[in-house]
């Protein structure tokens, strides 16, 4: 029974490609349409290993980490000052809320004009994006540590600079993680439509949309999966990260 | 400070000064006086506490237990009057405060020992020197925990416990307790209790302990400060002199069964009286 239970998450993966096989084989869907799950993954094996598809994972991959670290190294810091007053926090809130709920794509252009057409643009409007879900998550991550363990700290005679950098800044982690977590995800959507639409020459976005445009149906899809996996990857990475080092989070 | 004092009080050979030291209150309380939005708290309150006794808080709920020790620790400001230590201020005096919420008190990302360390990492004492007293201190009390855990590994009592150590370590002078056993089961507040009361019997550290259980308070108190409802006055400074170590035989001798029944009494006609 528990040997079972450890196979319980293929059962949605199996059905799925049980069903895909039967559309396939009973030619439900024209065949140019939905290739078969064979061809598909063969394309996906064919295009990672010797393809220009692992090329193009690798510059997504690329550009996703770069827009976060670089939202994260701005966010981070600016959150933790915002957070450490909540009057500072209030007074920016309405600009922090307004354009953390703009479309990133929205400011495509704007980035354009500024950037030009180049890796800077995407990666800037992806940073952008990442950097106001990190900001937001950091500042009231720090806001709403526990009042007893900074009261704690106090009665202790902790100075404040030392509250802020030993207990608010811990105390935060596990939201700054929430928000991180949330900010890789954003920066990855962003840089996908960033290298479909802004002139780009690689990128898991153009591969998407170039074999579209060559009605290349197995090449299309295994871009897709391939991207579906970067995004997984990239929040089981944080998590993990996560786990080893803020390991009270939730507890 | 001690330039400006005068000249005769110099001249007092030690042992005098040690004696009238010895019984002097510890902490004077003069025209305490708090506010609340909705109600006032304290009203130009007047208090002594006795040095080197365990002195237990009690009265009607909202009276203002917590807020009197929260006050006195400086976890809250007052708005008017005077609270001083031997004619010190809070600020220049060493002090111990355990939290009722000891999940809330303790920091999850430091392992036990390193909690109770954390009090003289504050201080600026060097990681040796803080090793060295933490250990002393666990040997002193007798403590089986394993302190390489994190809280959060820990039972609520050992928690606690490990709260209650974090306060000693830095030798306070007085001890505050809010509530300490109050989140705790019943099995868990008794052991706790004799933990207190042998800390207590070895350190001889002037306590305050806020309390909402009279038995509690009794079995544990050389002093229980009976408060009215607010603006609380001091209804009552009960003396409980019972030999330490107490025991459960303790509560179920006559003394101790008075003293609960007289304080019992005051409590309800305090109470009715609101």
């Amino acid at each position: 029974m528990k040997r079972f239970e450890a196979l319980l998450p293929f059962v949605g993966v199996a059905v799925l490609l049980m069903v895909w096989s039967l559309t396939v084989w009973a030619r439900v869907v024209d065949p140019v349409l939905l290739p078969s799950p064979v061809a598909t993954f063969r394309a996906m094996w064919v295009g990672m290993t010797s393809g220009k598809l692992g090329v193009d994972f690798l510059k997504t991959v690329e550009r996703t980490i770069y827009s976060t670290a670089i939202a994260a190294v701005i966010a981070i810091p600016l959150g933790i000052l915002l957070g450490s007053s909540e009057k500072v926090y209030r007074s920016v809130e309405f600009l922090i809320d307004f354009f953390r709920s703009t479309p990133a794509s929205a400011m495509f252009p704007l980035f354009l004009v500024l950037f030009g057409v180049g890796d800077r643009t995407k990666i800037s409007v992806a940073a952008f994006g990442a950097g106001l879900v990190i900001l937001f998550n950091v500042a009231y991550g720090v806001m709403n540590a526990r009042k007893t363990r900074i009261l704690a700290a106090r009665v202790m005679g902790a100075s404040r600079l030392r509250v802020l950098w030993d207990v608010m800044l811990l105390e935060s982690l596990p939201q700054t993680f929430v928000g991180l977590r949330n900010g890789v995800s954003l920066a990855l959507v962003i840089v996908v439509v960033a290298e479909m639409f802004i002139g780009s020459t690689d990128g898991l976005g153009q591969r998407v949309f170039e074999a579209q445009q060559l009605f290349d149906m197995p090449d299309m899809y295994a871009a897709i999966f391939a991207a579906g996996a970067l995004g997984y990857g990239l929040n089981l990475l944080f998590l993990t990260i996560e786990r080893r080092f803020v390991h009270w989070s939730g507890k | 400070m001690a330039g400006t004092q005068p000249a005769a009080k110099v001249e007092l050979t030690g042992t005098v000064r040690e004696s009238s030291h010895r019984t002097a209150p510890h902490v004077t309380i003069r025209g305490l006086t708090k506010r609340f939005s909705d109600a006032t708290i304290y009203d130009n309150f007047d208090f002594d506490i006795p040095r080197g006794k365990l002195m237990s808080v009690f009265g009607p709920n909202g009276c203002g237990k917590s807020t009197l020790i929260n006050m006195i620790a400086g976890l809250f400001p007052v708005d008017a009057g005077e609270i001083l230590f031997d004619g010190q201020p809070l600020s220049s005096i060493k002090f111990g405060y355990v939290f009722q919420n000891y999940r809330e008190a303790m920091f999850p990302w430091l392992r036990a020992f390193d909690n109770i360390a954390y009090p003289l990492k504050v201080m600026g004492v060097p990681k040796a020197e803080r090793n060295g007293r933490v250990e002393k201190i666990v040997a002193s009390l007798n403590v089986k925990i394993d302190l390489n855990l994190y809280p959060y590994q820990m039972s609520g009592g050992q928690q606690q416990l490990v709260s209650i150590m974090r306060a000693l370590i830095v030798e306070p002078e007085i001890l505050f307790l809010d509530e300490p056993f109050s989140a705790l089961d019943y099995e868990m507040t008794l052991f706790m209790r004799e933990q207190l009361q042998r800390i207590f019997v070895e350190t001889a550290t002037t306590t305050v302990l806020v309390s909402h259980d009279l038995e509690e308070a009794v079995y544990l108190s050389d002093r229980i400060l009976l408060l009215s409802r607010h603006p609380a006055r001091a209804v009552e400074f009960v003396h409980y002199d019972a030999p330490r170590p107490r025991t459960l035989q303790t509560m179920s001798e006559s003394d101790f069964i008075n003293i609960k029944a007289h304080c019992l009494d005051v409590f309800q006609r305090e109470v009715r009286k609101g």
